[in-house]
Formats: C-alpha cells, sequence, structure tokens
C-alpha cells in the first residue's frame, strides 16, 4: 500500500490502540514504586518492594530455572527450526511433506491446555514402557517447550528464506559448491538475523509458558511464571509490579537495541548501494 | 565399499528433514494417540491413575474400549455448556479483536514506509512481556476498588463501583488485550500489499470512502481476516489462565474443565476424552488456519 496523506481516522486508530496497549502497562510500573500495599492507592514513593522481590528466594530460584529453560529452549529450537524452514521451503515433494507442514504449524495455535495434557501422557507412558522420563523437571519442561517453540521459529525463519534471492546458492552450486557448504557460506550469514529473532521469540515463548509447565514440570522445578500464577491467585501484590516492571524493563531495552542496530545496517546499506551506484555510473 | 554403501542409505535431504519430523512426530502428534488411548480407560487409584487398555485373559487379548467418559461429558450438562460457552467466548473476543485490530492494522500499513517496522515493533513489544503481567495489569485496573472504579467514581458517573472483574466482560477485555498482536501482525502482512491506485480508481469514479473500503479493501484483506480470526480463536477456545483468573466462578471454559479434572480431581481419563473432544471441534478450523498459513508459505516458493 502506498503511503498517502494519514487521514484523522488513521491518527486516531493509532493513538487510542497504542493507549490501550501501553496505558496499563504504564499504570504497572507507576504503582510498582508505591509504598502502599494497596495496589490502587498512592501513598509516596518507595523502592521497598524491589528489595521485597529481590529477597524472596524461592522467586529467585523459580527465575533461574525459568533463564536456563528458556536459553536451553531456543538454542534447540533455532537449530531444528532452521532444517524445518529449508525443508518447507526449499524442498519440492517428498513422500509426508503434508504431513510435516501440519505438524509445524498446528503448534501455532493448539490450545495449550492440550499440549500440555497429551506430552505428559506420552511421558508417563514412556516412563512405564521404557523407563525414560522418570523424574520429570527441566528435561520435561525443555522438550515441551521445543516442541511448541519449534513452530514458531519455523515461521519467522522461512518467510525470511522465502524472500532469499536464489541466484546466491544457485551461483555458489554452479561454482561447484555442494549443499552442505553453500547452507554454511551463503545461506546461514543472509539469515542470520532471522536466526537471531527466532532465537529470542523462543526464549520469550518459554520464558512466559505457564499452561504446558504446569503438566509437565516435577516436584523439584518451579518455574517463574507458576511462581507468578499462584501468587497473582492469592491476591495482587506490589512484588509483581516490581517484577513486571523489571521484565517491562529488560523487554524495551532489548527492543530498543536490536532496532537501532538494524536501522544503523539499513542505513550502512543504503549507503553502500549509493556509493556503488556512484562508482558504477 | 562406503559408496556402495551410502546408495542404501537415506540421502543427505533426510538427515535434513529427519530430525524435525522426527521431534515433531514423538512429541507432538504421538502424544495425541496416548490421549485417545487413555480417554477409553476408566480412573484408577494407582500411579498412573487409569487402567490398561488391553489384557490377556487365558490365550485371548481382550480390548476393551471405555465409553463411560465420553457419555459422561454428554450427559453433565456442565460439559456440554461449557464447550457451548468456551466457543461463545472465543467467536465474541475474535470478533472484537478484529474491531479493535482492524483499524490499527490498516492504519499502520498506510504509515509512511520507514515508521511501519517501529509501529509493528510497538505492537509486538507488550506480547514480549509477561502474558501473566499483562493479565495481572488488567487485574489491578477492573477489581472493584481498582482504578477504573475509583476513577469513574471521582468523576461522579457512578456512586457504587460496577462489577466487572469476575465477569464475562472481563473476560473478554483480557482475551482481546492478549491476543490482539495476533490479529494485527496477519491483517497488516495482507493490508500492506494493497495496492492503493485501486482506491484512488474508486474514488476517481465517484466511490465514497466507505463504499471503496467495502467494496475493495475489505474483500481484498479476506485471506488476511481468516488468518488472524484463527489465530485468536483456536486458542482462545482453550484458554485457561484468562478465566482463571478474571472470569468469575461462573465463567465456564473447558480449558478450565480439563484443569480441574487433571489437577484437582485427578481424574486422567475424563481430563483426556475432554481434550480429544476439544480436538474434535478445533479440527476444522484448524485445517481453515493450516490452508492459508501453507499457502502463505508455499505461495512464495517459486
Amino acid at each position: 500500500m502506498n503511503a498517502t496523506k494519514p487521514s484523522w481516522f488513521s491518527h486516531s486508530a493509532l493513538a487510542l490502540g497504542f493507549a490501550f496497549l501501553y496505558l496499563p502497562m504504564l499504570i504497572l510500573i507507576i504503582y510498582s514504586f508505591n509504598e502502599s500495599r494497596l495496589v490502587t492507592v498512592w501513598s509516596g514513593f518507595s523502592l521497598k518492594w524491589y528489595g521485597e522481590l529481590f529477597r524472596d528466594q524461592q522467586m529467585i530460584d523459580a527465575a533461574k530455572v525459568s533463564l536456563q529453560i528458556a536459553f536451553m529452549t531456543a538454542c534447540a529450537s533455532v537449530v531444528l527450526g532452521t532444517m524445518a524452514a529449508m525443508v518447507m521451503t526449499r524442498f519440492r515433494q517428498f513422500p509426508g511433506k503434508a504431513m510435516f507442514s501440519a505438524l509445524m504449524t498446528a503448534p501455532l495455535v493448539m490450545p495449550e491446555v492440550i499440549t500440555g495434557l497429551s506430552i505428559l501422557l506420552l511421558f508417563v507412558a514412556m516412563g512405564q514402557t521404557f523407563g525414560l522420563f522418570q523424574e520429570r523437571g527441566v528435561t520435561t519442561i525443555w522438550i515441551a517447550h521445543v516442541t511448541f517453540c519449534v513452530a514458531f521459529v519455523t515461521v519467522v525463519i522461512s518467510s525470511r528464506m522465502s524472500e532469499l534471492d536464489r541466484s546466491l546458492e544457485e551461483a555458489a552450486m554452479d561454482l561447484g559448491a555442494n549443499r552442505v557448504k553453500v547452507f554454511f557460506l551463503i545461506t546461514l550469514p543472509i539469515i542470520a538475523p532471522a536466526l537471531a529473532s527466532g532465537w529470542l521469540l523462543a526464549f520469550t515463548l518459554s520464558l512466559d509458558d505457564l499452561v504446558i509447565s504446569s503438566f509437565v514440570s516435577g516436584p523439584s522445578s518451579t518455574t517463574l511464571p507458576m511462581k507468578v500464577f499462584s501468587s497473582v491467585r492469592m491476591g495482587v501484590s506490589p512484588k509483581i509490579n516490581a517484577l513486571a516492571t523489571l521484565m517491562i524493563a529488560i523487554v524495551s531495552i532489548a527492543a530498543f537495541l536490536g532496532w537501532w542496530l538494524m536501522a544503523r545496517e539499513e542505513k550502512q546499506r543504503q549507503r553502500d548501494m549509493q556509493l556503488a551506484l556512484q562508482q558504477g555510473g | 565399499m562406503i559408496a556402495r554403501l551410502r546408495k542404501y542409505l537415506p540421502g543427505g535431504r533426510w538427515a535434513v528433514i529427519a530430525p524435525p519430523y522426527f521431534w515433531m512426530l514423538l512429541f507432538f502428534a504421538v502424544p495425541f494417540l496416548i490421549a485417545l488411548k487413555i480417554s477409553f480407560s476408566s480412573i484408577v487409584i494407582a500411579m498412573p491413575p487409569y487402567t490398561p487398555l488391553t489384557e490377556w485373559v487365558g490365550d485371548t487379548l481382550q480390548l476393551k474400549l471405555n465409553l463411560k467418559n465420553y457419555l459422561f461429558l454428554l450427559r453433565d450438562p456442565l460439559y456440554v455448556n461449557a464447550y457451548l460457552s468456551s466457543l461463545k467466548i472465543a467467536l465474541i473476543s475474535t470478533l472484537l479483536c478484529l474491531l479493535v485490530g482492524y483499524p490499527i492494522a490498516y492504519a499502520i500499513a498506510r504509515l509512511p514506509a520507514a515508521s511501519r517496522n517501529t509501529a509493528l515493533m510497538l505492537v509486538v513489544l507488550p506480547s514480549w512481556t509477561s502474558f501473566l503481567i499483562r493479565i495481572y495489569a488488567w487485574i489491578g485496573i477492573l477489581k472493584n476498588n481498582g482504578l477504573l472504579n475509583n476513577f469513574l467514581i471521582w468523576l461522579g458517573v457512578i456512586d457504587e463501583p460496577l462489577k466487572i472483574l469476575h465477569t464475562p466482560v472481563a473476560v473478554y477485555i483480557g482475551i482481546v488485550y492478549a491476543y490482539l498482536p495476533f490479529m494485527i501482525l496477519p491483517l497488516y502482512t495482507n493490508l500492506v500489499k494493497h495496492d492503493h491506485r485501486l482506491i484512488e480508481a474508486a474514488y476517481d469514479l465517484g466511490c465514497r470512502p466507505w463504499q471503496a473500503f467495502l467494496r475493495i479493501t475489505l474483500p481484498l484483506s479476506r485471506a488476511g481476516i481468516i488468518a488472524g480470526s484463527m489465530l485468536v480463536m483456536i486458542p482462545a477456545v482453550g484458554e485457561f489462565v484468562i478465566p482463571e483468573l478474571m472470569g468469575g466462578a461462573d465463567t465456564l471454559m473447558i480449558g478450565r474443565q480439563l484443569w480441574v479434572e487433571f489437577f484437582n480431581n485427578r481424574d486422567w481419563p475424563v481430563a483426556s476424552a475432554v481434550a480429544i473432544v476439544m480436538l474434535v471441534l478445533l479440527i476444522v478450523p484448524m485445517m481453515i488456519f493450516h490452508h492459508y498459513q501453507s499457502k502463505e508459505l508455499e505461495g512464495r516458493l517459486a
């Protein structure tokens, strides 16, 4: 769509939309600095809830478990997701391709309670039959998270791969490079930004998951969302506001850095292109 | 020797296909078969808490398919109502999401190219923070003594606080807020590809803006509307966290019912049957989604 003069309609749609998305977050942040225990009455500026948050050893342990699982999930999902994206965008027919693509899109929409329950039943059945996964915990949560994250990572990477100019790969192939070499020397560097965003997406999805983790966790592996959920169920607490503010701050900083790096790279690319054009002319 | 062996080994292609394929078959497809199997067994007090389906009696292997769980779901009005009310809540929230999301997606698609990505990032950014925390934010706003009620009382619009939290309205707000980015992204991807000259031509031929929208933009964005709606509706049917935290005790949703059967009643066979029935209800919407999603991916495969 070509950019046209934005109308009052567009302006107000954007203003209202962003207000709807960001006002609740803003309120959350403001009240994290509230002195009072009551989340809705302002009684003065204080950092005490941050102090309480960092003294909550259970919360910190849960955060460690979650970060560890999210890191392992993101790494495995990017490896499997890149393979799946290759298959979806580069491979023509093979027996079972329809099934393959169904397996890669269904997790995008599958209700979490169904995925969580079913994979737990698998772990239990494997425990009975092969003696595997007797102890549920970090490993079972990791497997379950990778299973739903791969689908999201595959979407991100395959949309980048299908936009990619194939002539580079074909040229390398004509010059005698085999497929493996072409992948590592040509394709991989080009899709690297998509791998990075896929990694981050899987990391945040895993860090955020409550339902699937609740089904497949064991007694010694409480994740951060499980801890937050049980404390929100008890009622609102400014400690959760403090935690929310920290999360929002980290995500915003990461997003800003990513945006800034991309913008810089884009500027550099345009400058290079102009330079090349001038030299050519 | 190795060269001769290679002929019998699967090709390099399969080295790429096999790992993700095997992973998803084992951890995504097979679990549904196991859930199907357990939905035909009965509950026992043991670990695992269900009976095996097959049994050796003398020389014969007996297969017992217990339909009790399905009959239970059919007969107990609680479950029938929970399925119906989940579908209703999911449909209404999807419609609301569309009404809120479409103008935003449209406005972003009409921004100058340079600011589109920034606007999109701002849409997605909240979903990178925690889902639970976004729901928690609304609890603080909608509570009886929450910000919205305090604000309305201060304005003098109302004297008594409105009960919003723990009602279906709160569930709608929660679902729309949490799933909005999933509606906006596919709509934007579709709308940004439209050729604005079509609209200009319609204006030149005397179309009013809303006529041009109804006759050109809306039909052209059908694929985006369907993809976005499926991305919201299907997971919303099985939503657990939002009805649990924002709905009332009487807000029936099937995801919540499954959770109760599994965690509180420890009835794994009934929980499996609930999941299987939900899966059957959702299979058509999922196939529609898959159709549009794979067209999107494979359409670009030259």
